[in-house]
Parts: C-alpha cells; sequence; structure tokens
C-alpha cells in the first residue's frame, strides 16, 4: 500500500488551463503519492487528457503550479527537464510507438538518447523489457503496424519501462482492448507496481480497472477534482459522481467486486 | 565521490569463488558494469557463490546483468548460487527471471547491402515498375469506365465538387502560375538577347521567348507546378481517407470512390489546366516584352508584329497538350491515395512518389507530343 506519510511525487496546486473562453480547469489540487496507483476519471471534455498532458509539460497551463519530484515543471531547465523525463514513463493512448523502427528500437530509443550503452546490452534490455511486459518472443523484430492495439499498448508499456521510471502515466491503457486483454493489462500494472516499486498516474474510463487496481481515484467535477478511496467516492453525493459509480454499469461492476469471491478466485469446476 | 563503489569483486572462501556485487545497480551504471563483466575471466567448474550484500538499489536492467551473470557461469559449467539478496529485492529479480532469456532482436538490415542483395533488388524494382505501369493502367481503365457509365447519367455528376476543386486547383494556385512564368518570360527574353546579340539577330529575341513560351515552356511550367500543388494535395486528401476508413465507409453506403473522389478532381483538372496554361502564355511573353522593350527598346507595335511572325501552331501546340498532362497528374494523384495501406506513414511516402511519378510522367508525354508533332510536321 502506498506510503501516506511521504512526500508527493507530482504536486499540482491552483492549476489553471483554458482554451480560448472555455475553462478546462479552475483552481485544480492534485497529489500523486509515491507507491500507489491513481486513476483519473471524469466525462468526455472533462480535461482528464489536459491535465495529464499538463503534468508531464506538453502543455501550458494558464496559471498554477505543477511540480513532479520537488521541482516546478514550468521553472525547470532544459538539463534539469531531461533529468525528470529519466525518471518517468509515459504511454499514450495508442502507444505512439514510432512507426520507423522495429519494437525493440523503440525501447532502445530512450537508452540510447540517456545513456552510452553497447549496442548488445541496449538488445539484451529490449528483449527483457518485452519479455516483462507479456509480448510473445519475437515481438522485438517486427513494425508498429505488424502489431495489434493490444500488442501496440503494451510495446508501449515496455518504451515508458526502458529506464526504470519511478512514475508511469498511462492514458487510457485499457480502451479499445478486450475484455481478457484488458484484465491482462489490469494484472500487468498491478504486478509491475509491486516488483517494481512503480507509482502509476492513470487515465481511465474503465470502471473495472478502477474496481480491481486502483488504490485512489481522482473524479473531474465542475472543473476540479475530488480525490479519495473508492469507499469514499462511493458515498460522495456529487450528481456526476452518483450516476458514474451508481449507474447501471457501476452497479455491475460494484457487484461482482464486492461479492465474497473475486473474480479470479472463482473454481473453474464445482468442487466435489 | 562518498558513494560505494559499484562493481563486482572476486575472492576465494573455503573452496569456493565468491563474487560479491556492491553498489548501485541501475540502468545509469548498467553500461559501464556490462563492460567490466564481459571482461571476466569466466572459470570452469568451479561453485560460484554470488553475494549480493552490498547492492544498495538495484532496478530491472541491474536485475538483468546478475542474472545474466549467473546464467553465463552456469553455462559454463560452474555451480552457482546467489546469496544475502534483500528481500525488498526479490520481486524484482522475480520479474526479471520470469521474462526469461529471450534472445535479443535482430536488427533488420536492409537486404540490398550485399551484392546478390543489390542485384536482387534492381530486379525487384524493374519487375515492381511493371507491375506498377499495370496496375495504373488498370486504375484509367476503371475511371474511363466510370466516366462512361457516368455519362449516360449526368446528373449524378457533382457539379459542386467538380467547382470546389476547381477553386482549390485553378483559382488559387493562379499567383504562383502567373508569377514563375513571368519571371521565367523575363529570364528567357534577357538570356536569349545576350546570345543572339552575339550574332547579331537580337531582332529575333520577340520570337524566341515567344515561341518557347507558347509552344513548350507555359505549359510545362503549369503541369508541373499542378503536380507539386494539387496532385500531391490529391494523394494525401485520398490517402488520409484511406487511413481514416473514410473510402471503406464510402463503399459501405454504396458510393462509388472513383465517382465520388476521382473523377471531380480529374474533370476539374482538365478544365483548370488549360485555363492555368493559357494565362502562363500570357504571362511569360508579358514578361519577355517589358524585358525587350528595356533592353533593346521594342515598342508595342514592333512587339506586336513581331509575335505575329510565329505560327499559330505553336499556341495550339501547348493548348492540346494541357488536358493531356491534366489526366496524366489527376490520375497519378488518385491513384497513389489509393495504395496507401495501413499507417499515416505511407501518406507522405505516397504524396512524395506521387508528384515525382506525375512530373516523370508529364515530360514523357511531352516527349511523346514531340515526336508526334515533328511527324506531322508542325
Amino acid at each position: 500500500m502506498p506510503d501516506q506519510s511521504s512526500e508527493p511525487i507530482v504536486r499540482v496546486r491552483g492549476l489553471v488551463n483554458r482554451f480560448g473562453t472555455e475553462v478546462v480547469h479552475s483552481g485544480l489540487d492534485l497529489d500523486v503519492i509515491r507507491g500507489e496507483v491513481l486513476g483519473v476519471v471524469g466525462a468526455s471534455g472533462s480535461g482528464k487528457s489536459v491535465l495529464l498532458r499538463t503534468i508531464i509539460g506538453l502543455n501550458r497551463p494558464a496559471a498554477g503550479r505543477v511540480e513532479v519530484f520537488g521541482r516546478d515543471i514550468l521553472a525547470i531547465s532544459d538539463r534539469e527537464q531531461r533529468e525528470i523525463e529519466k525518471r518517468w514513463g509515459v504511454l499514450f493512448q495508442n502507444g505512439a510507438l514510432f512507426s520507423s523502427l522495429t519494437v525493440a528500437e523503440n525501447i532502445e530509443v530512450p537508452l540510447k538518447e540517456y545513456y552510452a550503452m553497447p549496442l548488445r546490452l541496449m538488445d539484451e534490455i529490449a528483449a527483457f523489457k518485452i519479455g516483462i511486459v507479456g509480448l510473445p518472443e519475437g515481438t522485438g523484430e517486427k513494425y508498429p503496424s505488424q502489431l495489434s492495439g493490444g500488442m501496440r499498448k503494451r510495446s508501449g508499456l515496455a518504451r515508458a519501462l526502458a529506464l526504470d521510471p519511478e512514475i508511469v502515466f498511462l492514458d487510457e491503457p485499457t480502451a479499445g482492448l478486450d475484455p481478457i486483454a484488458a484484465g491482462d493489462f489490469d494484472t500487468l500494472i498491478r504486478d509491475l507496481r509491486s516488483s517494481l516499486g512503480l507509482t502509476v498516474f492513470m487515465v481511465t474510463h474503465d470502471l473495472d480497472t478502477l474496481f480491481s487496481i486502483c488504490d485512489r481515484v481522482a473524479v473531474l467535477v465542475d472543473r476540479k477534482v475530488r480525490v479519495g478511496t473508492l469507499e469514499e467516492l462511493l458515498r460522495d453525493d456529487d450528481p456526476w459522481i452518483r450516476s458514474y459509480f451508481h449507474g447501471p454499469r457501476g452497479r455491475a461492476v460494484l457487484r461482482s467486486a464486492t461479492e465474497p469471491l473475486a473474480r479470479d478466485e472463482i473454481p473453474v469446476t464445482a468442487p466435489a | 565521490m562518498a558513494a560505494v563503489m559499484t562493481t563486482l569483486v572476486a575472492s576465494e572462501e573455503s573452496g569456493s569463488l565468491v563474487l560479491a556485487a556492491t553498489g548501485e545497480w541501475l540502468v545509469a551504471t548498467a553500461a559501464d558494469l556490462d563492460r567490466r563483466l564481459r571482461g571476466i575471466e569466466v572459470p570452469r567448474g568451479r561453485r560460484v557463490l554470488l553475494d549480493l550484500t552490498g547492492i544498495d538499489r538495484l532496478d530491472t536492467a541491474g536485475a538483468w546483468l546478475l542474472l545474466r551473470t549467473e546464467h553465463d557461469l552456469t553455462a559454463h559449467g560452474n555451480i552457482v548460487e546467489m546469496r544475502n539478496l534483500r528481500a525488498s529485492f526479490e520481486p524484482l529479480i522475480d520479474q526479471v527471471r520470469t521474462a526469461g532469456f529471450v534472445p535479443p532482436a535482430r536488427h533488420p538490415r536492409p537486404a540490398h547491402h550485399t551484392i546478390a542483395g543489390f542485384i536482387a533488388r534492381i530486379g525487384e524494382i524493374s519487375v515492381g515498375l511493371i507491375a506498377r505501369a499495370y496496375s495504373i493502367l488498370g486504375f484509367f481503365g476503371v475511371v474511363c469506365a466510370t466516366a462512361g457509365r457516368l455519362a449516360r447519367r449526368p446528373r449524378r455528376l457533382n457539379m459542386t465538387a467538380i467547382a470546389a476543386q476547381m477553386e482549390q486547383t485553378g483559382v488559387n494556385a493562379l499567383p504562383i502560375v502567373a508569377l514563375l512564368t513571368f519571371l521565367i518570360g523575363l529570364v528567357i527574353a534577357y538570356q536569349g538577347a545576350d546570345y543572339l546579340r552575339f550574332y547579331g539577330l537580337e531582332s529575333y529575341t520577340v520570337q524566341l521567348t515567344g515561341a518557347s513560351i507558347l509552344r513548350e515552356l507555359g505549359v510545362l511550367l503549369t503541369a508541373i507546378i499542378l503536380a507539386g500543388r494539387s496532385g500531391s494535395a490529391f494523394t494525401a486528401q485520398i490517402g488520409t481517407m484511406r487511413v481514416n476508413e473514410e473510402i471503406d465507409a464510402m463503399r459501405t453506403i454504396g458510393l462509388d470512390p472513383v465517382e465520388v473522389l476521382v473523377l471531380p478532381r480529374l474533370f476539374a483538372l482538365v478544365l483548370t489546366l488549360p485555363m492555368l496554361t493559357l494565362c502562363a502564355n500570357f504571362m511569360g511573353i508579358f514578361g519577355g516584352g517589358l524585358m525587350a522593350w528595356s533592353q533593346l527598346g521594342v515598342g508595342i507595335p514592333q512587339f506586336l508584329n513581331q509575335l505575329s511572325t510565329i505560327a499559330p501552331w505553336s499556341f495550339w501546340i501547348g493548348m492540346i497538350k494541357s488536358p493531356f498532362f491534366a489526366v496524366v497528374i489527376a490520375l497519378i494523384g488518385c491513384y497513389e491515395g489509393f495504395q496507401v495501406a495501413g499507417s499515416a506513414e505511407s501518406v507522405g511516402r505516397l504524396t512524395t512518389l506521387s508528384v515525382v511519378e506525375a512530373i516523370f510522367l508529364v515530360i514523357v508525354t511531352d516527349a511523346v507530343f514531340s515526336i508526334f508533332f515533328s511527324a506531322l510536321r508542325i
């Protein structure tokens, strides 16, 4: 479980984002605690991806302060920025793999950029990273266009993990995957979190993901964010949060999650 | 540096070889560790203890190096034991161990970097060219058949689309076509006058400029500009629609992509290219006249008089060629657009290809016309 006492790995204060006259965030505060899996949910257009892009420095907010590893991301030098970039990994929605490179070469890009490594070692690292994210042998030689959507996401995750980051940002990691692949991805992230000690910041729409692996959930409502554990949010009386968790889909997931037997423990054959 | 040296130290202990790893085994130190591990002389048939007491920090890259060392030692007939691994590092080691010893992926190397591969590549390209020509011809056939079908029901022809394409390919191209041909007219007249003066024939400058622009340069320049401007746009537009599955959507709704996408572009270009050529001819001759006036003092009456001595066929030859060039450009632009498959990357590649191909074929067509007209002696 996350260590609640340690200082947050990401600290957002008073964030304001607007596009033209449309205000997306106004005075948003958010902490990501080391070691936790934080799920970010919200209606379409509520600014989940904008929040993620702001934290990783791809979007300059109108006002506010964003600290990652205790550094103000909006006011750091290029050198400090590079130091921070070594410590995080980002998985974009469709993997964002470089299409002219093979999967293995994609994973080697950050290694090549930051460390003077012999090619053979990079090849070895790429090979076991491909194994870690559960891709079959031989995937490394393939080009992104030869992969399925799920394999592309896994490859993107392998690239995000290339430098053994402390935190990974995932943008809708299970969107577009079939339920089995999505479930596998959840398991993968949970395993990686426990073995590598990762902190995970995850934008998602997937209720199953929220219930099975997230320690805390941040809900974007009214241009702000409401953070809590699932139990806390289930008691929240905000109308959007209520309809999100207590709507038909939310109820179905909730029912299966709170049943005495967790789904993966249901015996396949009936006991004699 | 106060930090513990990240290293591997060998020592002997009651008949066993002890390798003690210390310091930070991280991706940042991996390159250095890798170099030193590869430098170690691997013992054979020994009992080896990998002592991990001294490891302060470990990540997957470090874990991989430890496991690889263990694996290599075992492969050389040693009995290897890891000991004193910190409990907090265990899941990490297990994670990397379960990922297994996957052979590293080969880096694809272009096959034509060998002599045999080079020759094979020449053959491949030649066969590919023939297949391509055949395929373009087939596409031309489909377009003709569709146009023929449409001729029986002309109401289906989308005039709005044709008008929109004419605006994009014609009206919007007008300034650049006019400017470029004007400048070319200036240059030809200026350079031509210089050479003709050498033989005392500078009074033929107007004829030289007029004939070359009307017969060749006006239409050729316009066609090349449109190949770069509109042919590429056709490929990019249709290619993007293919990536987006819009073409497939059209087919399922019952729309014929050739009818909806290709014919309006083709008709628009066939109509606009002659008009642009007309404008190009005018601007080129205007530029030439301006230069003749400023350099040689040729006045308007004399200029018109000299211009009228050019055979009228020169003008018609240029104009006759223009719709053929338009067909070549529109056909290649649309054809390459339909060749897009898979990723957005191929849109860029095929757009480049379409421009190169269109310009090449325009010049080939021009050469064919040259032979044809010289056989007719005009």
